[in-house]
């Protein structure tokens, strides 16, 4: 089983989000950066399927240099090789497109990745990516099996869960509970400083998306309590306040 | 990384997501750090916040010892991470080292005791001063987390004098008879091997592995400890026991081999007692952000603020210390002395912290609620073993003027 693993490098969820030359890029002066927690996910679920059935798991993330720490980490939970494409990752247009070319010269049994990002969180690249290689791509995936050359899957849907049979090769856009998050243990860190991190050039720097500008949410406004036997406050303050009644 | 530490499980993930801890950084000393540091201290956080902080209120309430965290340990590398890999370890550096212990500590001093216990006290030991076959037959079973080890050097009246030591052997032809009783020895109730130091009949000092089963060896538990109640505490019991030859360690003898293993050990405390101060910090900071009196939360009055700053201050100068002994570590270059100050600045600076974090809670302060009472009350034990908070300013004092003041 040869499966890649695509993975983000985001905001931690934590993280205070600001941005600067007006509004136009994200400030990341002081933000931690994590594997986006659905691609982790994802590779979580790689790494207990080759554990199982023996192969290979690869990373692959489209960035710039300042991501290999976070693909370090990729290797330290399992993975056995890393590609970086070496670009800004501008829009999932731009993503997908490196992600395919790749997979169209190294013939992947599954291309894995979280259902979304979290600092976009656009949820089309593992779409384009079936699009753009012919082949099934579904999400979000919350239970993923291999059985005879078939992946039997549970995908989530309105109000319940969709099962399916689906052919080898395949594209999934991973969520919880798939696997559990894997935590690097520190025979893992060691051996991933030797782990081959291959960095490639672009395929192409087609682009669909032009960004103006980021605008942050209005600020939350301050919480009043109003006492429980005082029915009458709280609907004058609905009424005139709030002006929702 | 508060998002990896949600387990999937319900009730750990809203237990574990409770464990809200960031590191204080306010030098910018991770720039210090390489990127492994920082994976490593990572993973280490988030195993802590996964492994032990939705249980340790728990097990330190009931002085419950979780055994099954020693196969966790082992998993994650916590044991003798700084030998090589060809024994099963990490063959990381000793800033990693560090780290490691500051983070398990962060968790709980009881937790990094059995941790650091079984790394610097019994695998390094074998590892320095063992045999080929030793090191083949013991690390990897100790690195894995499958044996559990203890370390036998204190004795019920030999504490900071352990030269003057009556645990002993004689040299029966084709063993060795090994008599006496050691106390105080953290991991012993359940420990598969221990590492014992005892006499000859010349009167000098060795390393004997005993593994439990030899007969004439057991392990009472100490009960009723105010202190690292997660962890075991026991003695070593000694009674006509045959040791093998070839458990003898053949590498070293003397007191000078003991003291080189704990010279490691107190490294890791000195970073560990930093975690512990950590932890402390971050609560009262939280707390007296959200805690409000006088209609204003109680982080906007000056005592309030003069404690944090003075913690700030503290836990800032300790890590320095920390960093820098931990370079001197890696160049072969740290001396017991310098050991001894960052041991001695570290744990004072935690119980003064413990304390001062206490009462920024208030009441609350008290309860198993907040970590402070918790580790104020372990970091009692910290202060005491591993030579005391006086015998280190002794050995302080003995480098400054040449004039050992403990003879």
């Amino acid at each position: 089983m040869k499966i890649l693993v695509c993975i983000s490098h985001v905001p931690d969820t934590t993280s205070k989000i600001s941005f600067t030359d007006n509004h136009t890029k994200f400030d990341s002066n002081g933000v931690q950066f994590i594997i986006g927690p659905y691609d982790d996910y994802a590779l979580a679920r790689a790494i207990e399927i080759k554990e199982a059935t023996g192969g290979t798991v690869t990373v692959l993330n489209v960035g710039e240099a300042d991501t290999e720490p976070t693909i370090r980490k990729a290797l330290a939970i399992g993975a056995d090789d890393a590609i970086r494409v070496n670009a800004f990752p501008s829009d999932s247009y731009f993503v997908a497109q490196q992600i395919a070319s790749i997979a169209k010269e190294e013939k992947y049994d599954m291309i894995l990745m979280g259902r979304e990002s979290i600092d976009f969180n656009g949820g089309m690249v593992h779409g384009m990516v079936g699009e753009m290689l012919g082949i099934p791509s579904v999400s979000p995936v919350m239970k993923l099996e291999v059985e005879g050359g078939k992946a039997k899957m549970a995908r989530e849907i309105e109000g319940g869960k969709e099962y399916l049979e689906v052919s080898l090769p395949l594209v999934a856009g991973c969520q919880e509970p798939i696997a559990e998050w894997k935590i690097p243990n520190m025979r893992g860190i060691m051996s991933a400083r030797t782990k081959p991190l291959k960095v490639v050039e672009p395929a192409s720097n087609d682009t669909r998306t032009k960004l103006s500008q980021y605008q942050m949410p209005a600020a939350k406004g301050a919480v009043k309590m109003v006492s429980a036997d005082n029915v009458a406050e709280l609907v004058s303050l609905l009424k005139n306040e709030a002006k929702v009644l | 990384m508060s998002t990896h530490s949600m387990a999937t499980d319900a009730k750990s993930a809203k237990r574990a997501s409770q464990d809200r801890f960031e590191s204080p950084d306010f030098y910018q000393l991770d720039d210090l750090l390489t990127e492994e540091h920082k994976l490593i201290r990572s993973s280490i956080r988030d195993f802590v916040k996964k492994e032990i902080s939705p249980n340790i209120e728990e097990w330190c309430q009931n002085a419950h010892f979780p055994y099954e965290i020693v196969k966790k340990f082992g998993e994650i590398g916590a044991f003798g991470p700084t030998l090589p890999t060809e024994y099963g370890c990490g063959g990381l550096d000793y800033i990693s080292y560090g780290l490691i212990m500051q983070e398990i500590e962060r968790g709980d001093s009881g937790m990094r005791s059995t941790a650091s216990v079984q790394g610097s006290l019994v695998m390094y030991p074998i590892y320095k001063f063992g045999s080929e076959a030793q090191r083949k037959k013991y690390l990897p079973k100790l690195a894995s987390g499958e044996y559990l080890g203890c370390f036998g050097l204190t004795e019920p009246n030999h504490g900071s004098n352990p030269s003057g030591m009556l645990t002993n052997f004689k040299d029966m032809g084709d063993h060795y008879l090994l008599n006496g009783a050691k106390m105080w020895i953290s991991n012993s109730p359940k420990a598969d091997i221990a590492v014992v130091w005892a006499k000859n009949e010349e009167g000098r000092i060795h390393g004997l592995i005993v593994e439990r089963g030899m007969e004439g060896f057991s392990t009472p538990e100490t009960h009723g400890k105010w202190s690292l109640r997660a962890s075991c505490t026991g003695e070593l019991v000694f009674d006509n026991v045959k040791v093998p030859k070839e458990n003898l360690l053949p590498g070293k003898s003397g007191l000078g081999a003991p003291m080189m293993c704990l010279d490691s050990a107190r490294f890791g405390i000195a970073w560990g007692a930093i975690g512990a101060a950590m932890d402390c910090y971050d609560s009262a900071r939280r707390y007296a952000m959200e805690r409000i009196q006088f209609d204003k939360p109680i982080a906007s009055f000056q005592l309030t603020q003069k404690k944090l700053a003075e913690m700030l201050t503290e836990i800032t100068k300790a890590q320095l210390l920390n960093w820098r002994l931990g370079v001197l570590m890696n160049e072969g270059k740290a001396t017991t002395p310098q050991i001894s100050m960052a041991k001695r600045n570290s744990v004072e600076m935690a119980l003064n912290i413990a304390r001062e974090a206490r009462q920024i809670h208030g009441g609350m302060g008290i309860t198993g609620e907040y970590p402070m009472m918790r580790h104020m009350m372990n970091l009692e034990s910290v202060v005491t073993y591993e030579g005391t908070h006086d015998i280190h300013l002794l050995i302080l004092g003995a480098e400054i003027t040449g004039i050992p003041a403990f003879k």
